[in-house]
This record gives structure tokens, sequence and C-alpha cells, in this order.
């Protein structure tokens, strides 16, 4: 994404808070106005104390009552301005991640299936994190520098018109300086991000996976090679530290010769000119400070927000992807499922130099038991994603209840299939929350009886703190079969008019899974389901069983038929009961 | 910090400059004045160069350090301790925590050089100058230092709670991209959203209430700076009025006082990156503090009588339970394996099989009972020489990012690409190989996720051969091979010379009759062993199993 485009969608998700940006830069300005204000009444304060009872002490103590108020107003806007400016920058983040959120859900499955997913989280949580520091700084820093510069720039010229030149003629040296090393440091963070980046990789594979690093004692070997990148990460990252930590004593370097400058000017000047006193000169010295000072924060501040710009247009990047579309064209009849599914002609690849499914038609009647097999690769799990709509045929039709799912919302067609997938997918959460996944308003009894039919409820009881056992990460202890039998109970809970089960009990053992069937058995009595598994005794007892091969169903019918066929199934059967 | 002293000597020089330049209307002297400064400033931007240098040496040499103390740590923990902490936090602070403490730690070193010196030695000065004035000094600066240190110790708890807030954010996330189809095919969209903008409004009014007290130390430190320089005014008229004290040091206080401010107001900006940093220091230090559960050493061998005759791995009366568990997982388990046995596990979901094949490389150590290798106690080797012996491939077949030569290397380095092809070929993975572009050059990508899961299956388990183990464990491993190549596999593994006694773990009867003996497990107790034959004969719970995988109920009419 281009500088500009990033810059336009920010600015839009800014205007949200226009109001609140106004305040915050007026209140910036009258901060400054007032911390601007301080240094001429010290100034003439100063005046005020000339020598030995020399001091009107009544004009004195006026100054300083006046002094106290503008301090007090001072720092009230500070804190008001810094306020106003957490609000519109964690505001600003929040909805940006909702955002990210809803996108990521409204994308289609192929966009999560084919990028890294620790990018993405990085985006939503790293990217989002380094934007709003940017923001925040930008805002509180960014207004009052230039403010606070402007400001210094009217005083001085107002005091003294030629050492102002002085100072302004002295500035574009600060900032040539801290151009050069910002060049030179930048370069230096490139460097480091891509040998930390690689560091990162490297501590997050091995980390995943350090069981398999230390059940083959390759702790030593893997130490070395981290060694070796924390080495050169160190060396990078030393380089861009000091680089970048150069722009201060260098700039200061350069305010202190603007402040001798003035200093030495100014001293000359009250000597020539006798209305420039001490106390003006003191007030212009405290000028040329506060002059200076900016630009070193916003030379720093300008980085920051590059760096913060750069995170912003991944954001964005992602934020702009296209979306799911929803071509529901018929007002949602909401007919009952009755359990007719039809695939049509359809055509279908992932990628499209591959053609994966080709010309497939197949009817299913009401309360069907479908089994679909074949080698890996053939097209089973694709079906599965075609019939869910989580991937779009290219061509052909599929028909629920005669009705083209392609006129319906995506829910309503999903809400007619309950679904387990080999891959078992449990959330971070208890064991009830996930049984109740699906239906969070399930009484105890509700969910005890799908964990009873799921055949989990035994290992359940068993945990230690029961349903109310929390599940880690990937499952934690959990076995593989376990986990799937958790998933297995989750649908069950809903009872769905139609149900697909994609290897769903792979992992689970063979006298477990016959009962299991029985449960499903029982609960789909009448309802059409689809099984895909390889393992044949799972799918004897269906209606019909596909044979898929290369994208096509080469053979079909009843386990028996089939056998007698002898082809392909019959080899496929031979091979595991031979 | 001499750059803070020249620094200091700035105000001084200035107020002579007021003082007998401007008063003895002395050009000269004021150019003289001024060549002083500027020497001053050059000597300074020297100095700070330097402590900026080891500075940052020493926060990314700490960083450093502290990142490989904390790898290696992690390296030393046990998979018990792996299980309760949870890789992906560990991942979070091995990465973004620890830069999060170097950048604080950098930060700390640039301030905390120069600001306490410049703070102090403002005092000092100021003191030279004139010491009743200075008592506000005394009076402002420990003011300060309180106030500074009342914020950093209320706000580094809440930037605490931010960053947990924000984990549960990543979780959210990567829930919401891992369980892509599950949360669409129960139509949860809405309710996810609904949750995830529950934690996101948290994060937000943890962030606003940390944010609001963070943002009050800078007004707070002007407050009390410019009440100072009031008060210095005021008494400092006094005593110009008594003639102790002359114009030009009262505004050399006055800028004394302004350096204070300067420093001050620098520290109060970095504040929140310093208690994110603390906050984040005492994530890392969590970890480092952890003590590994698991003793790499080998202890002494209590010399138990040693009645296992020649039997490779033998266990006695074993019992496990998972740290925190309710009950235990294994209940007094007794076999043994001879040289050259092959030994399968066979029971229902959650019976034990892989714990019983995880206790014995000593992944996890048993809860009770022995654990017999080679004769000896299993808990007396050193932990690197026992899994040296043994060659495992997990259910979850997991290679690594790099050249397929390289992730079999994982198994032994020292192996030649001779015997990675013979490795190759015994796990019937020889011919995809050679097919693959680069044949053991083919870079596998991260999660091998450019091979099949059978592609990947094999490999671990040519990865396992490649160390040419005495003990070999398949923990379910040819689940997704289809059965003409496990068939396959298993002639050529029984082929092995020298035979490693081998564990095989599955749910099929059909890959495990070729066993020399099989493990029955039901709910962690071992209820059966023998030949397949024996067993159909002798274990009703075997039979079922048998049952339940043949074509008809009583294995009727198959051949």
């Amino acid at each position: 994404m281009r500088r500009k485009e990033t810059l336009r969608a920010l600015l839009h998700d800014l205007s949200g808070y226009l109001p609140l940006v106004l305040l915050s830069l007026g209140l910036a300005a009258l901060s400054v106005a007032s911390l601007l204000y301080l240094p001429i009444l010290t100034g003439n304060a100063v005046d005020l104390i000339i020598g030995r009872d020399h001091v009107d002490f009544d004009e004195l103590f006026a100054i300083l009552r006046r002094m106290g108020v503008t301090i007090i107003a001072a720092a009230l806007f500070q804190w008001l301005q810094n306020v106003c400016n957490n609000r519109i920058t964690y505001g600003v983040v929040r909805s940006m991640r909702a955002n990210v959120y809803r996108k990521l859900m409204s994308l289609p499955l192929s966009y999560a299936d084919t990028h890294a997913h620790g990018d993405l989280v990085s985006r939503q949580i790293s990217d989002i994190d380094q934007l709003a520091d940017g923001l925040l700084m930008g805002f509180t820093q960014l207004f009052s520098g230039a403010l606070t510069i402007a400001g210094t720039l009217f005083f001085m010229f107002r005091e003294y018109a030629w050492i102002a030149l002085v100072v302004v003629i002295l500035t574009p040296l600060s900032m040539v300086t801290a151009r050069f090393i910002s060049r030179y440091s930048y370069r230096m963070f490139t460097l480091q991000s891509e040998a930390r980046g690689a560091q990162t990789a490297l501590i997050h594979e091995m980390i995943t996976h350090q069981k398999v690093v230390q059940a083959f004692g390759q702790e030593e070997k893997v130490q070395a090679r981290f060694d070796g990148m924390n080495e050169k990460v160190e060396q990078y990252s030393l380089k861009a530290v000091f680089a970048s930590s150069l722009t201060n004593p260098t700039t200061r370097f350069v305010n202190y010769l603007v402040y001798a400058a003035v200093a030495v000017a100014g001293a000359i000047l009250v000597i020539k000119n006798p209305t420039f006193t001490a106390g003006s000169l003191t007030a212009f010295l405290a000028y040329a400070n506060q002059y200076t000072k900016p630009f070193n924060e916003i030379s720093g501040v300008l980085t920051e927000l590059q760096n913060a710009f750069a995170c912003a247009a991944r954001v964005y990047e992602l934020l702009g992807e296209q979306n799911e579309t929803e071509n529901a064209l018929s007002p949602s009849e909401r007919t009952p499922f009755d359990g007719r599914v039809a695939f049509e002609n359809v055509s279908f690849s992932y990628v499209p130099e591959q053609k994966l499914i080709e010309d497939l038609n197949l009817p299913v009647t009401p309360g069907q038991r479908v089994a679909i097999v074949g080698p890996t690769g053939s097209g089973k799990t694709t079906l599965i994603n075609l019939l869910m709509r989580f991937y779009e045929v290219d061509h052909g039709d599929i028909k629920v209840s005669g009705r083209s799912i392609y006129v319906m919302p995506r829910k309503e067609v999903r809400s007619g299939f309950g679904m387990v997938l080999q891959e078992t997918w449990l959330r971070h959460g208890t064991i009830r929350d996930n049984i109740a996944f699906g239906k969070p308003d399930a009484t105890e009894e509700e969910i005890i009886h799908a964990a009873k039919e799921a055949h989990a409820h035994s290992f359940i009881r068993r945990l230690p703190q029961g349903y109310d056992t929390v599940i880690g990460e990937d499952g934690g202890t959990l076995s593989e079969g376990q986990k799937q039998l958790l998933c297995i109970a989750r649908v069950m809970l809903i009872l769905p008019p139609m149900l697909i089960l994609d290897e769903a009990t792979s992992s689970i053992d063979t006298r477990t899974e016959l009962a299991v069937q029985d449960a499903f058995l029982k609960m789909m009595e009448g309802h059409t389901s689809f099984i895909v598994a390889h393992r044949l005794s799972t799918i004897r007892s269906a209606d019909i069983i596909l044979v898929m091969r290369d994208g096509h169903i080469v053979e079909q019918g009843s386990h028996a038929e089939l056998l007698a066929k002898r082809g392909f199934y019959a080899a496929l059967y031979e091979s595991q009961f031979g | 910090m001499l750059e803070a002293v020249f620094e200091l000597f700035v105000p001084l020089v200035v107020a002579s400059i007021i003082d007998r330049g401007i008063a003895d209307q002395d050009v000269s002297f004021i150019l003289s004045r001024g060549g002083i400064l500027f020497l001053l400033a050059l000597a300074g931007m020297g100095w700070a160069i330097t402590a900026q240098y080891f500075a940052a040496k020493a926060a990314t040499g700490f960083a450093s350090r502290l990142r490989q103390a904390l790898f290696s740590h992690v390296q030393s923990l046990s998979f018990a301790d792996l299980d309760r902490i949870g890789t992906s936090t560990l991942i979070t602070r091995a990465t973004s925590d620890i830069l999060k403490t170097q950048n604080a730690v950098n930060l700390f070193l640039r301030l905390f050089l120069r600001s306490p010196f410049i703070v102090g030695g403002a005092v000092i000065m100021a003191f030279l100058v004139d010491p009743k004035t200075a008592v506000v000094f005394v009076v402002v600066i420990p003011l300060l230092f309180v106030v500074v240190f009342l914020f950093m110790r209320l706000t580094a708890p809440l930037y605490q709670k931010v960053q947990e807030k924000l984990d549960d954010l990543t979780l959210a996330t990567k829930e919401a991209l891992g369980g892509g189809r599950v949360i669409r095919a129960f139509r949860r969209e809405e309710t996810e959203e609904e949750a995830f903008a529950k934690k996101n409004e948290e994060h937000y009014r943890l962030q606003l209430l940390a944010g609001r007290i963070s943002s009050l130390t800078n007004p707070v430190t002007l407050v009390i700076v410019n009440a100072g320089t009031m008060a210095i005014l005021w008494i400092g008229g006094w005593q110009v009025n008594d003639g102790v004290m002359t114009q030009g040091q009262v505004v050399a206080l006055v800028n004394y006082m302004a350096q204070i401010l300067v420093e001050l107001v620098k520290l109060a900006n970095l504040i929140v990156t310093l208690a994110k940093g603390m906050a984040s220091a005492n994530r890392v230090a969590d970890v480092l503090a952890i003590v590994p559960s698991q003793e790499k050493e080998g202890i002494s061998d209590t010399g138990v009588a040693q009645e296992t005759g020649d039997a490779k791995v033998a266990f006695s009366h074993v019992s496990f339970r998972y740290p925190d568990a309710a009950e235990d997982t294994l209940t007094d388990i007794d076999f043994c394996a001879n040289a050259g046995e092959t030994i399968g596990i066979i029971g229902g979901t959650g019976a034990g099989k892989s714990t019983v094949a995880q206790l014995i490389p000593r992944f996890y150590d048993a809860t009770g009972g022995r654990i017999l290798v080679d004769g000896k106690n299993a808990l007396s080797f050193p932990l690197a020489a026992l899994r040296r012996k043994v060659g495992v491939v997990p259910q979850h077949a997991v290679l690594f990012q790099g050249t397929i030569r390289e992730n079999l290397l994982f198994g032994n380095e020292e192996a030649t690409d001779e015997e990675l092809w013979e490795a190759l070929s015994i796990a019937q993975a020889a011919e995809f190989v050679r097919q693959k572009e680069g044949g053991l050059d083919f870079a596998v990508a991260e999660g091998g996720a450019n091979l099949s899961g059978g592609q990947r299956q094999r490999l671990t388990i040519a990865r396992a051969l490649a160390r040419k183990p005495e003990i070999l464990i398949l923990d379910d491993a040819m689940s997704a091979l289809d059965f003409a190549t496990e068939a396959a596999l298993r002639k050529s593994l029984a082929a092995l010379t020298p035979q490693p006694v081998t564990f095989l773990v599955s749910q099929r009867i059909s890959s495990l009759t070729g066993a020399d003996r099989i493990l029955v497990l039901d709910d962690g107790a071992l209820i059966a062993q023998g030949s397949h034959e024996a067993l159909l004969a002798s274990c009703s719970l075997y039979r079922e199993i048998c049952e339940s995988q043949m074509e008809e109920p009583k294995g009727g009419d198959l051949p």
C-alpha cells in the first residue's frame, strides 16, 4: 500500500475524533502559550531584583502570583491534552482491532488457508501497538513541539529581531546533522530487524517443537545456531542503537552553540543598547533553550511516525482485502431442510492450472448415509469445503432441499450441517465451553448427555476439574483421540439437520469408534449424512459409498455391490483386510 | 557523567557574563566567555558520545545475554514444564518481552547515567552560589523523586495488566484464524466478534486508566519545579536585597532549576516505556525462575537386584500421573522387552498407550515403580545418553524449516548421505524424495507445509532411523500411510540389522499382528500381554478390538 493511501485511510479513521483532535490542539496551544509566558514573567522578576536594597517586593509578589496561576493553568491544560490524546489514540486502535477481527471473520477461508497465521496475528497485535505508540507520541510531541517553535520564534522576534535571526540561521545545522544520523541509523535498524526476524523465526520453531528437539538430544546444536544469530543481532543492534543515540548529543551540541551565540550576542547587546536588560537576556536564553528542544523531539517523533506508518500500511493492506461476497438473491425462505443434496456439474480447483474436481454429479436422497473414500488428494475434503461454502465452485451448482446454496446466505447453508473435522480445533477454555460452542445456552444436562453420547464423559470425569478443566492452547495433555471425542460431543449437542464427518474418528480406537457411530446413527436417524474416511471399517455400513480418484467419482454403490464389482474399492479393501 | 559536569558549568559562565561582562561593559570578556561555552559544549558532546556508546553496548549486550539465558533455560525445561507453561507464551517472552526490556534498559542507562548527575550537580552548584537559596533545591528534588517513583509504582502493575489483556487479544486472533472453519460451521462469527469486542474494550479501558495516571507525571513535575523557581526568585530577592547575592546569581539558580525540569520531563515522558519494560522484565524473570523439574544428570543407581535378565527395556510396577491430574494415567505397568523384540501397544482412546511410549526416553518421569534400560535404572542415565539410544517417531509429524538433509541429520549429525538414503528407503521415502527437486536438498517449508501428511510421517520415521537407535518407538506414526505402504514399511523394519527393540503404538490390529508381543492397555492398566494368537484366545477386550475391525463380526468368511 502506498504512503498516500495509508495516510488517507488513517485520516479517515481519525475523522470521527475531529472534535477531540481540535480540542487537543486547542489545549496544546493554551499550554504552550502559558509555558512560553513563564520566561517573560521570570525575566520581569529578575529585572526587579537589581541589587542591594533595590528589590521591589510588592511587584515581585504580584509577578510570582501571576506565575503561580500560569503554571497551574499550563499543567492542567497539559494533562487534559494528554487525556484527549489517549482517548483518540486508544479509540482509533480499538476500532482498528475490531475491524481487523471482523475482517478475519468475513474474509474467504482461502485467505486464512494461504497466509501465515503468525504474520496476520502480528499485524493485529504488534503492528497496531506500534501504531498506537507512534500516534500518541505524534499527537503529544508534534503538536506542542511545532507550537513551541512557532511561539518562541514569535516572542524572540518581538523582543529583539537580530538575535532571533542568529538563532534561526543556526537551526538548519541541527536538522542537517540529525538527518544525516537518522539516515545511517535507519539502515542499521533495517539490518537489525532482518537479523531479528530470522532469530524470531528460529525461536518460534524451536520452542514450538521443543519436545522434538529434546527427544533427539539436539539442545546443544540448536543453542549453537541460536547463539550465532544472537551474536549477529547484538552487533547490528549495537550499531543501530548507538547510531540513533548519537542524535541527541550532537543536536544538543548544536543547541549549545545556539545558546552560547545568544548569550554572547545578547550580552553585547545589553551593553550597546540600554533598552535590552539582563532580564530580557534571561528570557531570551530560556527561549533559545525551549526553541531548540522541540527539534530534537520532532526528529525523534518523525522516525517513530515512519515506523508507525509502515505498521499502519500493513494493517490497512489486510483491511483492504476483498470480503467474501454474499450474493443471496432470493429472500431467505427458511424452509426446513428436507435432506436432499445435489451436486450438479460441479468443477473446482484451488489453483487454476491444476484441475481438481471436474464435472461432478451427485444426487443424495433424504436420509441417505453417504461415505466418500479414496486416496489422499482425490478431492474428498474438497467436496466438504464446497458443500459448506468454505470455497465456491468454479462451475456448476450445489442444491440443498432443491434450492441452490448460492442463492442462500452462507449462514443458512451452514445451519443445515453439523461438522466434525479430522483436524481438531478446540479453544482455550473449559471443557464445558468447548462442548457448548455451538449452543452457548445449553443446560448442564444437555452438555453431559452430549458428552456421554460421544463417549467423552468418562475421561472428562477423570480430569482434575471435570467439565471445568481448562484446556491449554494445543489441547494440553489431551490425546488426539480425546480431542476428537470432544469435537464430536460439540456436534452431538446441536443436533444438526445434516451431518458431515471428515475423518472425524481417525484417532479414536476402533471399539469406541463403533460405539460413537451407533450414537450418530441413532441421532441421525432419517437425516442425511456425509462421512469421509480412509479407514474402510468406518464406512462399511453406509447406504452409498463414493470412491473418488483424481477428482472424479470412479465407483459408487453399497459395500457389497462394490466388493462384487472387484474394482478399485475392492482392491483398497483387500489391502486393508486381506 | 562528565558531560553533566560540563553542562553544569554553563549557567555559571552565563552568570559571569551577566555579572562581569555586562556590569563592566567588557566585550572582549564576553567573547572569551563565549569561547569557553563553545569548548564546554564540544567537550560535553565528546563525553556524551562515549557514554552513549557504553550505554548502547551494555543494553544490547544485556539483552543478548538475557535472550541466550532464556533460550537455553527453555531447552532445559522438562516436557511437564512445557505442558504447564505453554509454548506460545514462552515465545512471546523470548521475543517481544525481551525487546521491551532491552528498550527500557537502554533508556534507563541513557537517562540515569545523566539525570542524577545533572540533578545532583545542579544542587551542588546551587549551594556554591548561595546556600540559603539552595535549600529550595533540597526540598524540591526529593519531592520530585518521590513523585516519579510513586507514578512508576502505580503504573507498572497497570501496564502489566495491559500486557496480559493484549495476550488475550493475541489468543483470540489466533483462534479466529485457526478455528476459521469451526467458527463458520457453527455460525458463531457474531458471538465471537462480541467476545472479542469485550476483550478489546477491557484492554482499551485499562490503557486509558494507565494513560491517565502516567500522563499526570509531567504536569505535576512542571508545577513542583516552577514552584521551586518562584521560591528561588522570592528568597533570592531577599538575598539580593540584603546584598548577599547578585542578580546574575539568581539567574544562574533559575537556570539550574530549569535544567532539572528538562531532565525530569524527559524522565516523565519515558516513564511509560520504563513501566512497560519493568512489566516485561518480570515476565522474563518468571520463566528464568522456573526450576527444571527433571534432573539432567543421572543419579547413582540404588543397586536394586537386577532380575531382568537380558531385557533391553523393562517396566517394573510403573505408575504415572500427569502433574495436576486427579488420577493416575498409568497404574502398575509391568513388562519387559528383550533385545530385538517388537512390542505392540494397543488400547482404547486415552488408555495410556502414548504415555507408556513417552516414559521410555524419560520425556516424563514415572511417578511410581522403576523403568530399567539395559538392566539399569533409567534414572541413572544422563538424559542425553539415554535419549541417544532411542529413536522416536511422535504422533504428530513435525519437520523443521530447512532441507530434507538437515531434517534427517537432526537425528544423527554424523550420518553420511549414503546412510540417509538407506534410512529413507527403509522408511519407504526414498522414491518420493528422489522425485523432489534437489532430492536431499529439497527445501521443507515451515511445519512441512509443502509435503503431504504421509510424506511427512515417512520423513520423521527416516529421521528416527538415521540415529541407528537401539530402541525405536513408533507412536501411531503410520496413521497417514496407506495400507500397502505401511505393510512394506513394516517388512523393511523387521529386516533391520541389528534389530532394535521396537515399540509400535497403533489402533490397527493389522499393524500389530507381526509383533512378538502385544500389550493391551485399558484405562491405564496393562490387562494382558502376549502374541496375537494367544491374545485372541485369552483376552476378551483384544478380541473385541479385533472384531470391531473385521468385516463380519465373527471374522467369518474372510480368508
